[in-house]
């Protein structure tokens, strides 16, 4: 079989494995199905991210979720270098609880409170792509819709007035929630996200957290692939770094 | 040993008949410690012994060329699936911790069956549920609570599932008066493995060490085993401490360190501790492995200062394994615990006695022989009333009901309508294999690391069992089967979950018989053994026993991806067609319950010949590429049906049923079995007549699938209209209604 590579090298990915972490393996496979892709499982215990080109941090319930998500896997060893390549300009990706860690940590601005509803909720929806200005979205454009589902009890986003003010003056929020043409409405909202955010990314671009599941949707066969573009984005923006450097 | 002095009413309060006891003495040749009462009176609950039960259950055919640990042998049976690989399934009941506290009763329900599963080796890699209530409508003080154990229930089974990682991806959830103050809450999870991993309980291994890893034990859920081998009165209430407490984050680490574990060579034997605890889990390792285990209850991790012995016996603290170690290893076993920050202790050995012995410290608080314990506990065969087959309903005394009327009426029935409230709660999607989301006739699972896909349906209709126990539960096993032809499946195994009022009633105890009886036959009639189950006996409250439920969980495979079908239309101007036979009978159907209030009647007949030739025919064409969606007549008869192949993709149809002599309720709502609508498209019609003709099948067409606004139904002189999107609302709409939102 033909090894497809992008750039100048097979790039390596390593997506972080917190106790209670439980998309960890998914993310692998949806990863591991994109050419060009080496994807590992990184034990929270580790310390160093030398050599990979992108960290992801996997949904699910690091620690139980116990005292409030995120809040005890960001003490984990692995997260001080999370912190470093992210400060360095690594592509850092958190989805569901990984963005829930992701803001516990300080690497996103703003939180992840219950859902409005108080009850879990796991369905398709709908989101649109607001900026394609991020190596996380670039292969898509703007006001483009996707189907990506969720799947959270606690993923309504909120921020005090000024970082909502700053996240949509610096075009930081990259997809919000929507219906099936593409209207940001209070009816599309599943979670009491303010202004439908779904998820957004750091001030340098290379962090970004979501709520909904882009590995649950990389195979025609589990219901579409939309999932794939975030991940094609950042497969791209790597390509693009290794030709440069 | 402890010096309580052994009463009669000690004795009483164990939940053991003076012939029990005296069986005991026969067995020690001495007196029971006041311990050695209490493991004695867990072990020899109907829960763990199954001794009411048993002889009955000898009647399942558990035997076949793909089975690979039977029925009883271990914690749950494993079927070869092909390729090296198998799964392991099993279904198991926590009604009564349900009915008392629905949120940690559901959920550590989940926990329990899921441990069940890894212990034998496996990776978990789906659930689903079967959940029964009493009626949710109105304000009522019993409708409020009901309401309150429906939501207690799918929210504990959602904390646990989703926390732990395991997709819920299908099930069955019914409301009916005869579950109100006695839920049922039937959990199921299967796992995958490859047949090398196969893990025993068996203690093995003279010398080799004993571990404890896992939660700490505290004095949660008491004797729970002997709790629910009780009827659930008034003063249940007063059990609450008899109800678990889950911690699903504390599962994962040990689901995690369990399965490196065993990877690796250090394991003679691994056991879960599940009812009865760290008794159940001491003396059926020894049996197993024909040898003795000494353990020290000081050495026990604990959560609680204080506690006696007899609580660290009895106590059902979840999340905790016994892993029987090869002498020598025992450092990468502590180096796997510690990795995965688990409580763990090296707390006895195997020994070469026989004997299950319990110190605390330097005392010998427990000294019983395990295999007596285990295996010898008196068997009962209960005396069975006897049965007259119920009349048929007289459809004279039935009024007719305007179709246009009873359809969205039967579509808003709580049993009937739309479970997108439950399900939604549940992650369906996570370990990224659910190829059929939850609401179609079976799931549909892709296992990745397999390359296998897995189809899987859990159904009884309680209504036809209450009439018929024998009739319904051969109904049972043939709707699951044909749940899982309709996803273009073949059967490979069941599991059931036997939910039955109090034994000594002879009513209750013909219904089990029946029952197994009944699924007997059909699991012999589809080729497919039965792997194991559960029986849940007791499920009575003050107003009297449950409608005998004969849960069965169906699994089977699906050999190409191309085959995985769905129960929606899929676009319009497809032909629709139905396989099989509509009769006249309206006995034990849902148009009846519903629309008239009444339970009565002679349910459907089984005819297994012509449903094992109609499902195999639906197969065929399947599998030839001709079948575009497939969904079998159940509840609510063919109208339902139909209504519901519509909704996915907000299709209608316009239907002809011809002139027929027929009352329009009958035709449209009753329930004969052995009938599916398929959709096909126009260019496959003369092929799929062909096909089905050759294969002797009775099929018709009855119309096409439309994008017009209108469901439309003729039957002669008659038609029927519905506005589609109204039938959808009111199927959407009818649980979160009730359930506000």
């Amino acid at each position: 079989m033909v090894q497809v590579t992008t750039g100048s090298s097979f790039m390596k990915v390593a997506i972080i494995q917190f106790p209670g972490s439980n998309c960890d393996t998914d993310c692998q496979a949806a990863l591991a199905s994109l050419p060009g892709i080496q994807a590992e499982i990184v034990w929270h215990k580790e310390t160093s991210l030398a050599g990979y080109a992108a960290v992801v941090l996997p949904g699910g319930f690091s620690y139980g979720d116990y005292l409030r998500c995120g809040s005890i896997a960001r003490f984990s060893p692995i997260m001080r270098a999370v912190r470093a390549v992210a400060e360095s300009g690594v592509l850092v990706l958190g989805i569901c609880n990984g963005f829930q860690i992701l803001c516990e940590a300080g690497l996103l601005p703003g939180t992840l409170m219950r859902n409005n509803g108080l009850l879990f909720r796991c369905e398709h929806l709908h989101l649109r792509v607001e900026n394609n200005d991020s190596p996380f979205t670039s292969v898509l454009h703007q006001g483009q819709v996707l189907d990506i589902p969720i799947a959270h009890g606690e993923g309504n986003y909120f921020a005090d007035a000024e970082t909502l003010k700053q996240l949509n003056m610096n075009n930081q929020i990259l997809v919000r929630y929507c219906d099936a043409s593409g209207n940001v409405s209070p009816e599309a909202n599943p979670n009491g996200s303010l202004e439908n955010i779904a998820g957004i990314c750091s001030h340098g671009r290379n962090v970004f957290g979501l709520m909904p599941h882009p590995e649950r949707v990389c195979d025609p066969l589990l219901g579409g692939t939309d999932g794939r573009s975030i991940f094609q984005s950042m497969i791209e923006a790597v390509a693009k770094l290794n030709v440069k450097s | 040993m402890s010096n309580r002095a052994i009463t009669p009413e000690l004795i009483a309060k164990h939940g053991l008949s003076p012939e029990e006891y005296d069986k005991v003495l026969s067995i020690l040749g001495r007196e029971p410690s006041f311990e050695e009462l209490g493991v004695f009176s867990v072990m020899w609950s109907e829960h763990c012994s199954y001794k009411n039960s048993r002889p009955e259950l000898r009647k399942f055919p558990t035997t076949g060329p793909s089975v690979l640990v039977k029925a009883g042998e271990e914690n749950a049976g494993v079927i070869d699936i092909g390729d090296g690989w198998a799964v392991a399934f099993k279904i198991e009941s926590h009604n009564h911790p349900s009915a008392v506290e629905p949120f940690q009763g559901a959920a550590t329900g989940v926990g329990g069956i899921i441990r069940d599963i890894f212990t034998m080796g496996a990776r978990p890699v789906f659930l689903m549920d079967s959940l029964r209530f009493g009626p949710i409508e109105g304000d009522g003080e019993q409708a409020k609570t009901n309401r309150r154990l429906f939501a207690g229930v799918v929210a504990g089974i959602a904390h646990y599932g989703n926390c732990i990682g395991l997709p819920t991806i299908a099930g069955e959830v019914y409301f009916d008066e005869s579950y109100s103050g006695n839920p049922l809450v039937n959990a199921f999870c299967l796992g995958i493995l490859r047949h090398e991993q196969i893990a025993r309980g068996a203690a093995e291994g003279v010398g080799n060490p004993v571990f404890y890893v896992g939660a700490e034990t505290g004095r949660d859920g008491l004797a729970g085993a002997a709790f629910a081998s009780r009827e659930l009165t008034e003063e249940s209430k007063a059990d609450r401490p008899a109800v678990q407490v889950g911690d699903p984050f504390r599962e994962k680490l040990l689901l995690e360190a369990c399965l490196e574990l065993l990877a690796t060579d250090c394991v003679a034997g691994i056991q879960d501790m599940g009812a009865a605890g760290l008794t159940c889990s001491t003396c059926e390792t020894a049996s197993r492995g024909g040898t003795g285990v000494e353990i020290d209850v000081q050495l026990v991790p604990q959560r609680a200062k204080g506690q006696t012995p007899y609580e660290v016996l009895l106590s059902e603290s979840q999340e905790r394994m016994l892993v029987i170690v090869k002498k020598g290893q025992e450092a990468t076993v502590k180096q796997i615990f510690e990795k995965w920050n688990l409580p763990y202790a090296e707390i006895g050995k195997v020994t070469d006695d026989g004997m299950m012995r319990v110190r605390n410290g330097n005392e010998i608080v427990v000294n019983v022989p395990a295999r007596a314990l285990a295996d010898d506990c008196p068997l009962y065969s209960r005396e069975a009333a006897s049965f007259t087959p119920p009349a048929q309903l007289d459809l004279a005394t039935v009024p007719q009901i305007d179709p246009e009327t009873a359809l969205p009426k039967l579509l808003s029935h709580p049993s009937i309508a739309s479970k997108r409230w439950v399900w939604r709660q549940y992650d369906h999607m996570v370990r990224t294999g659910t190829a059929v989301l939850p609401g179609s006739d079976a799931a549909v699972f892709i296992v990745r690391e397999a390359n296998k896909i897995l189809a899987a349906a859990t159904d009884c209709n309680a209504i036809y069992c209450k009439l018929d126990p024998g009739v319904g539960a051969r109904i049972a096993v043939a709707e699951c089967a044909r749940n899982l032809a309709c996803s273009g499946a073949v059967p490979i195994g069941v599991t059931d979950n036997l939910n039955f009022g109090n034994p000594h009633k002879p009513e209750n105890f013909y219904q089990l018989r029946a029952a197994v009886e009944g699924i007997s036959e059909g699991c012999r009639a589809f080729g497919v053994p039965v792997t194991g189950g559960n029986v849940s006996l007791y499920n009575e409250s003050p107003a009297g026993a449950i409608d005998p439920t004969p849960t069965i969980s169906m699994v089977g495979t699906i050999a190409d991806a191309a085959h995985i079908t769905t129960q929606y239309f899929k676009q319009a101007g497809d032909q629709i067609f139905l396989i099989g036979e509509t009769g006249s009978e309206l006995g034990g159907s849902h148009y009846l319950l519903a629309l008239h209030g009444r339970k009565e009647g002679a349910p459907p007949t089984m005819d297994f010949a012509q449903e094992k030739a109609i499902h195999a025919a639906l197969l065929s064409v399947i599998r030839k590429g001709l079948v575009q969606s497939a969904h079998d007549c159940s509840e609510g008869g063919l109208a339902v049906t139909i209504a519901e192949s519509c909704f996915f993709n907000s299709l209608a149809a316009s239907i002809d049923l011809g002139s027929t002599n027929q009352r329009p309720d009958v035709l449209l709502f009753n329930e004969t079995q052995g009938r599916i609508v398929i959709s096909v498209k126009s260019s496959n019609v003369s092929t799929l007549e062909a096909e089905l003709s050759k294969s002797g099948v009775p099929f018709r067409k009855m119309g096409e699938v439309t994008a017009k606004a209108d469901l439309l139904i003729k039957t002669g002189a008659n038609a029927y209209r519905w506005r589609i999107a109204d039938l959808n609302e009111i199927f959407e709409g009818a649980i979160p209604s009730l359930m506000g939102g």
